[in-house]
């Protein structure tokens, strides 16, 4: 691990229960929800992490419980240095606190996963769908969502998929 | 030595007005610039001067749909395209006719998923498919030419049902 990044890993370490695992010298740290605001509070404030540079969700349904993670990956410009956070999310009621308090720019990206995702974001200013239509009733990047949309084509299926088609009129 | 043999000689000719109408609809029909994907540089290369669509009558691509008759989609068409290509179709005046240009907008192409119409036949009705990813800008004049066909056929009576 970099000689910069070990003490800011220690110190969430003892502070907000994190735990680290470390893979060719990057540190990736899990806290749990309830921590996570405070946690990049004091990333921002103490260790100048000023950047969230990405914030995304993985969905590790069925192998793994709870099933969705949430990743904050952090840069600091001045220090240059970078720290990922997991935070492991249920998946009965997936619910986070927002973190678009502390990093604006995680605006757009918790209203991104929670399109995507379907994880629901407590306190977000505007949980609104960012990509998908605002009437879709899917989340398209949940693992047991379908791969594909609809089945091809073919001669041999051909008009059983048709009846199943919609058919505008003028 | 019919009526016409002597009008034609008199430099007349006699037609049906239906002939005359379908006729002139070929001559000058209007597409209207759909391009949403990778097949509107196709189209655009089939308006060029290499290939020069006005040869057959169908030069003049509208920014407008008000002043189109045919709505070439070129591209494919996503749920939240598929809104606004409706809007624009029922913008256009009758009668008025689609072509889906390439498989995405025929059949959904590669984008088997949530996010691209299977076809934008779901959406608007349509007169001619063309095949091709993108399809060669002759398949285009290929297809603009089937629909003139088509239009050289078309009656009165089918278009007052269709239309009202």
């Amino acid at each position: 691990m970099d000689n910069q990044l070990e003490p800011i890993v220690r110190k969430l370490q003892a502070d907000f229960g994190a735990t680290v695992e470390e893979f060719r010298g990057e540190a990736h740290l899990t806290v749990s929800t309830e921590r996570i605001v405070a946690t990049l509070e004091a990333c921002r404030d103490q260790f100048g992490f000023e950047l969230l540079s990405a914030q995304t969700a993985v969905d590790y349904w069925p192998k793994e419980s709870p099933r969705f993670h949430i990743i904050y990956q952090l840069t600091s410009v001045t220090k240059n240095l970078s720290l990922t956070i997991h935070a492991p999310v249920n998946g009965s009621q997936p619910e986070v606190p927002t973190v678009s308090g502390v990093y604006d720019s995680a605006n757009w990206r918790e209203r991104e996963i929670w399109d995507m995702f379907g994880i629901r974001f407590v306190g977000h200013p505007d949980m609104r769908r960012i990509l998908n239509p605002p009437d879709a009733d899917y989340f398209p990047l949940r693992k047991d969502y379908p791969l594909g949309y609809e089945e091809p084509q073919f001669s041999f299926n051909f008009d059983e998929i048709q009846l199943g088609k919609p058919n505008p009129k003028e | 030595m019919g009526v016409e043999q002597k009008l034609a000689n008199m430099g007349v000719v006699t037609t049906t007005l239906e002939n005359v109408v379908n006729w002139s609809r070929t001559g000058a029909m209007w597409p209207m610039l759909f391009g949403l994907a990778c097949c509107a540089i196709e189209m655009m290369a089939a308006q060029a001067s290499n290939y020069d669509m006005s040869r057959f009558g169908m030069e003049l691509m509208r920014p407008s749909p008000r002043q189109s008759d045919l709505m070439i989609v070129a591209g494919r068409v996503s749920k939240k395209m598929g809104p606004v290509l409706r809007r624009l179709y029922d913008q256009m005046p009758e009668p008025k006719w689609v072509i889906a240009m390439g498989d995405c907008a025929s059949c959904g192409g590669v984008f088997n998923n949530y996010a691209i119409y299977q076809g934008v036949d779901e959406v608007v009705p349509v007169d001619v498919y063309v095949a091709g990813c993108p399809p060669r800008p002759e398949s285009l004049i290929h297809a603009v030419m089937t629909l003139h066909e088509k239009v050289k056929t078309e009656k009165f009576k089918d278009l007052a049902e269709k239309y009202g």
